[in-house]
């Protein structure tokens, strides 16, 4: 009996005892808290920073090359300076590489309208133009195909109305926006020729619907992003000088 | 209900080895509640400055120092804190094409990070540019459902890990997104993605019944959820999924939330689900009270968001 007794007593000591030892969890509360300029800045972390960003600043806004005009993407129906540039400079950057590494030429370039992500603004161009138009970290990619697919990326210029870049192909619409004219450097397409077409990586996998890249004869990815070709561009150029031409116009007849 | 007769069971075992002693510490303490607070950013993508006073979305948010000084008052207010980040720190400002993530790391480490799991923008200078700068983190990676067995990054990101604070035992495990499609291969190389669903239920047993936490976080870049494709796995069909997680704190989607999303679990419990954005424009706090259980009442959670 005594010992049964004892028993009781430790059991009731037991739970007790682990109602008294659990932690429960019993109420959240949640929060967002908004950072901005009521908070102190952290003096240490102000200070540790500050000399990179003082490296960063002072390299992105060194003068590369100048712009005795103001560029923007809105300036032409179907080429504009800045997409002129743009395109030009990824051929005459990346079409060396690519010589170098399967001893053939780069044919043309298509890049796409809305990759132009600022203007370039009269006056000294720095690497911080080179970021601001080119912000995104898209690669040069070379694609080889059929004439047959050019001519579908024709067709597809044709329908979007837009001035996307283009570089070495010229087309001529008329004005019902119908391809009068398409020749790469001069010579009519051939649609049994391979073609070497310079992209990025972003269009090549089908974006802005451009879904002519696939399937490819060859792909060669350059290891060289479109931001890093228009700084090295900018480079070489003492002053840049693009202009709107005819290399894809459409005419009133 | 389990997990209450769990936690008694373990009790009733640990007493009755120190039966006859009656000095259990737990006797004497005057402590009610306890109190954890979890601290949290997501998608900061190099933004180390703030946004300036002319930025057209942002102006004047933002920066790493404004929110050190913000994460240094709440350490103050209550020293059981810990500080998690859910990915795609690199990124998005020149400081990462300059620096290539070396400054991001650095400042997380001298905010006191507790971990990060891994983002799709973290492979951006390759699996091997990630690697280059894991010498600047003094936090850990905890990822569990990349593995890395044949990768460079072999054995450098945990699964899980755990933090006791205060008394209270706290889980923290990592998921990523599927990588496929999103990031070129020659990017993350041999990394294979393994399915979140399984491998969160091996992680909330293994946090759950062998590590015995209180409380169990999933740190997660797979995104809020896809309105155009629900059955894609993000947070809220994980939340909705799985069982005994707490809190998951999300990321990739960018997704401003005006509060924490209360969700219930596959056992019809409550639990969270955050995300706070992007760009370290906000910090997500969330605490939890821990009370000893004759204050509770039954199941009932109370959730105040």
């Amino acid at each position: 009996m005594k010992s049964q007794h004892l028993l009781i007593v430790l059991i009731a000591f037991l739970l007790f005892n682990c109602k008294q030892d659990a932690w429960q969890l019993h109420r959240i509360q949640g929060a967002q808290i908004n950072i901005n300029d009521t908070l102190q800045p952290d003096a240490d972390i102000e200070a540790f920073i500050k000399p990179y960003r003082e490296h960063v600043n002072r390299d992105l806004d060194s003068m590369l090359s100048y712009a005795p005009e103001t560029y923007s993407k809105s300036d032409g129906e179907f080429n504009t300076a800045i997409g002129n540039l743009f395109a030009d400079a990824v051929y005459e950057q990346s079409n060396p590489v690519f010589l170098k590494r399967t001893g053939k030429n780069i044919d043309m370039v298509l890049l796409n309208h809305g990759g132009i992500r600022a203007i370039i603004s009269k006056g000294p161009v720095t690497a911080r133009t080179a970021f601001e138009i080119m912000p995104f970290e898209n690669s040069i990619v070379v694609v080889g195909i059929k004439g047959s697919q050019v001519n579908e990326l024709v067709k597809y210029l044709s329908k979007a109305k837009r001035a996307h870049p283009i570089s070495k192909l010229h087309v001529v619409l008329n004005k019902d926006y119908e391809i009068l004219e398409a020749d790469i450097s001069g010579v009519v397409i051939d649609t049994s020729k391979t073609y070497y077409v310079a992209t990025n990586d972003y269009l090549y996998s089908g974006g802005d619907h451009m879904t002519f890249f696939q399937p490819e004869e060859s792909l060669d990815v350059l290891d060289y992003k479109i931001r890093n070709a228009l700084l090295d561009y900018f480079k070489t150029k003492d002053t840049i000088n693009p202009v709107i031409d005819n290399r894809f116009i459409k005419l009133n007849k | 209900m389990k997990r209450r007769q769990f936690i008694q069971q373990t009790s009733a075992s640990a007493a009755l080895v120190t039966v006859g002693g009656f000095g259990l510490s737990s006797f004497s303490t005057a402590e009610k509640s306890k109190k954890i607070t979890i601290l949290h950013t997501n998608d900061v993508h190099s933004h180390i400055d703030p946004f300036g006073p002319e930025d057209g979305r942002n102006p004047n948010q933002g920066g790493v120092a404004r929110r050190a000084s913000l994460i240094d008052s709440i350490r103050q207010e209550n020293p059981n804190t810990l500080l998690l980040d859910a990915g795609d720190i690199f990124q998005g400002t020149p400081y990462f094409n300059y620096y290539g993530g070396e400054l991001e790391f650095k400042l997380m480490s001298m905010l006191k990070y507790d971990g990060a799991t891994i983002g799709n923008h973290d492979f951006d200078n390759g699996i091997d540019g990630l690697f280059a700068q894991l010498p600047h983190a003094k936090f850990d990676f905890i990822s569990a459902n990349y593995d890395f067995s044949n990768t460079i990054m072999d054995g450098l990101a945990k699964p899980y890990k755990t933090f006791t604070k205060n008394g209270i035992k706290i889980g923290v495990f990592g998921l990523g997104i599927e990588l496929a499609g999103l990031v070129d291969k020659n990017m993350y190389k041999e990394t294979v993605y393994l399915d979140p669903i399984e491998i969160t239920q091996d992680m909330t047993r293994i946090l759950k019944e062998d590590e015995k936490c209180d409380l169990i976080i999933c740190l997660s870049h797979m995104g809020y959820n896809y309105k155009n494709n629900p059955e894609k796995i993000s947070d809220l069909v994980l939340a909705s999924k799985s069982k005994n997680i707490d809190l998951i704190i999300g990321g990739h989607t960018h997704t401003f939330l005006s509060k924490p999303t209360i969700v219930k679990n596959s056992l019809g419990k409550n639990m969270l689900v955050n995300q706070v954005g992007c760009y370290g424009i906000n910090l997500g706090k969330i605490d939890f009270y821990f009370d000893k259980e004759k204050n509770v009442t039954s199941e009932g959670n109370s959730i105040i968001v």
